[in-house]
């Protein structure tokens, strides 16, 4: 058990750091000379934040930059050539195509099921419960929700019971599952993990949704019913324009998220038969491969499939803010 | 605005004259009861995968191999063990109890730093006087959606040049947690940090106190719920975490985090269920009582922008 010992008294070591910094950073802000005090105060508050984040975030994004501009040790320069097989390898453009898939139907599933369960149960008996439900994946790791969901998939040759959820509904319905495991079929498989992402953020976006619903004025929403407006005219001409850039922020964050997702992948079927995305090829190719410039390449990549969406949220809060 | 008037000029002509009628109530009750069933619905379709693995943890292995967890309660079939979750922590082979501790040893000082430096900075950014003040903060915000995979690979370099070894190595999970947590700790508690009431701070610099004192006894304890749910953010964000731990801290028994562990039996031992149920559950414990009794926090967090990815 020394090993144990040693483990807890690292943690001790980490919390009397976090105390001695805390203490040393006050401190010196305090005792600062009178006559430079503004200026070194100003440093003391923002330089840890500062440094760590050029150091550790600014200057490795600029250095993988430039690895995907080299070969596998980073020791030669070889020119677009980690971007040309990216283009060109079969392999990654299927890893390309899934990930255009994850992010054509992940984000709408999840924040149309978020929605309308958001206004199905607003105001409602049991709505404290029935968020809870829904947003309780939120605290469940990938890893877990990834196991949670292989137990659901998981298949036995008809001959025996099935154990897993799905296969024993479909039975129930009639099939007679001769398709064999589920996540070994391609593309069949991509959307099987799809459903693990949206069963995990659709509360989220319930969460947010729910509260700007909330938000909506009662007066305009008495009116409408007043008015004799029915719920299907309610959600297209009242509910939905109202809460319209909360959705948009909702979509663009599950999006994000979604063209981040790796956990799911290296959990549910290591990228095998054909479910790889971006982000866990890149974390194959450079730690697992061990070539950091393919590994470079494919994050720069997902950076780039960032950025537009970026450029709409910066673009949109430009706008409420001439609103206002 | 105007879809209001489009909606009840439209409304009026399909109401019927004399107010709402017999059929319209009894369509408004159909539509209210179908509106519960769906909801119902979906919450046990998002229930149901969780509870199942729940129910499954604590079946023998072998009925869990055999028949489905449906069918635990039917009187046959009716048997429940905890050895699954003895074997999976203190094992010979299952050893969790390991990577558990090495995820609370991971995740504490992950959570207090950024805090910390974010704290300040926040404080920093909204009420000091500084040029080119905005500009940074845009550049934080700006760095918020930098996949941190764009940073690990030189990262990784970097931390090993340290030549640190066998449990120093969480020093280098720390930095890198603290680190990646960062900028949305900044814009979190800097959209908090701002909000706050600016006479405050100019009574106090008019009796005198410089910025460390009106941070320690002003700024500080009113930001105590930003705190909070910037905390559980970053906690269940480390803890739940899989790609961050697995580049820095290694999949081994020394420093690696619980997720690890479990999706290297997810990976190879894909059939061993009765380890990976219990597996999993003994990894889902601590950030569910953490989520469910401060739920309302968290909340806070999300809806003030804060998530990171």
């Amino acid at each position: 058990m020394d090993d144990w010992q040693n483990k807890i008294s690292m943690l001790g070591v980490g919390i009397a750091a976090f105390l001695g910094v805390v203490g040393l950073i006050l401190l010196l802000a305090d005792r600062a000379p009178k006559s430079m005090r503004e200026r070194l105060q100003l440093l003391f508050f923002m330089g840890p934040a500062g440094l760590l984040l050029l150091v550790g975030l600014v200057y490795p994004a600029l250095k993988t930059l430039v690895y995907s501009f080299k070969n596998s040790d980073s020791s030669r320069w070889v020119g677009l050539e980690n971007y040309r097989w990216m283009l060109t390898q079969e392999d990654i453009l299927i890893v390309l195509r899934n990930t255009g898939i994850w992010v054509l139907f992940a984000p709408l599933a999840a924040t149309t099921i978020g929605l309308l369960y958001a206004i199905l149960i607003d105001r409602k008996r049991g709505e404290v419960v029935a968020k809870t439900l829904l947003f309780m994946p939120m605290a469940i790791s990938f890893v877990g929700a990834g196991i949670i969901w292989k137990f659901v998939y998981e298949y036995r040759s008809p001959r025996k019971g099935q154990i897993g959820l799905l296969p024993q509904v479909m039975k129930w319905f009639g099939s007679d599952l001769d398709g064999g495991a589920m996540l070994l079929n391609a593309p069949l498989n991509t959307f099987l993990l799809i459903v693990v992402m949206v069963w995990t953020w659709a509360g989220f976006a319930m969460v947010v949704l729910s509260a700007a619903i909330k938000a909506i004025p009662s007066d305009i929403v008495e009116a409408a019913k007043l008015d004799g407006a029915n719920p299907w005219q309610m959600f297209w001409r009242i509910t939905l324009p109202s809460v319209r850039p909360s959705v948009i922020v909702v979509f663009m964050t599950i999006t994000i998220g979604v063209l981040k997702v790796f956990d799911i992948v290296r959990t549910m079927t290591q990228g095998f038969h054909e479910t790889s995305v971006v982000a866990y090829e890149m974390y194959f190719q450079a730690f697992q491969s061990n070539d950091y410039g393919h590994g470079a390449a494919l994050a720069v990549a997902l950076f780039v499939l960032v950025l537009p969406i970026v450029g709409f949220q910066i673009s949109q809060m430009r706008r409420q803010r001439e609103v206002r | 605005m105007s879809s209001v008037t489009v909606t009840s000029r439209r409304a009026r002509r399909t109401r019927p004259a004399a107010g709402p009628s017999m059929a319209t109530r009894v369509r408004k009750q159909l539509t209210s009861r179908t509106a519960s069933l769906v909801a119902l619905v979906v919450a046990v379709v998002w229930t149901l995968p969780t509870l199942g693995l729940l129910v499954s943890s604590f079946r023998p292995s072998v009925r869990i191999r055999t028949t489905g967890w449906w069918t635990a309660f039917s009187s046959g079939d009716l048997e429940f063990t905890t050895k699954n979750y003895t074997d999976v922590l203190f094992g010979e082979t299952g050893n969790l109890g390991e990577y558990f501790i090495n995820s609370l040893v991971i995740t504490v000082p992950s959570v207090l730093f950024p805090t910390f430096f974010g704290a300040i900075a926040a404080y920093a950014l909204s009420w000091m006087k500084w040029s080119g003040r905005d500009w940074v903060f845009i550049g934080i915000f700006a760095l918020q959606i930098v996949p941190i995979q764009m940073c690990l690979i030189p990262l990784l370099e970097m931390f090993s040049s340290f030549g640190l070894q066998g449990t120093d190595r969480f020093m280098t999970v720390w930095l890198a947690h603290t680190i990646f947590a960062l900028p949305l700790c900044i814009f979190l508690l800097h959209n908090f940090m701002a909000e706050l009431p600016g006479e405050l701070f100019e009574a106090a610099r008019v009796d005198g106190a410089d910025h460390s004192r009106i941070f320690r006894s002003i700024a500080l304890p009113l930001i105590v719920p930003a705190l909070a749910s910037f905390a559980i953010f970053q906690f269940l964000w480390v803890w739940n975490d899989l790609l961050v731990g697995l580049v820095f801290a290694g999949g081994t028994r020394d420093t690696g985090p619980l997720t690890a562990a479990l999706a290297e039996l997810a990976g190879t031992r894909g059939n061993q269920w009765q380890r990976l149920t219990a597996g999993a559950f003994v990894s889902m414990v601590v950030p569910m009582v953490v989520f469910l009794s401060l739920q309302r926090y968290f909340i806070r967090g999300l809806l003030a922008g804060g998530l990171k990815g």
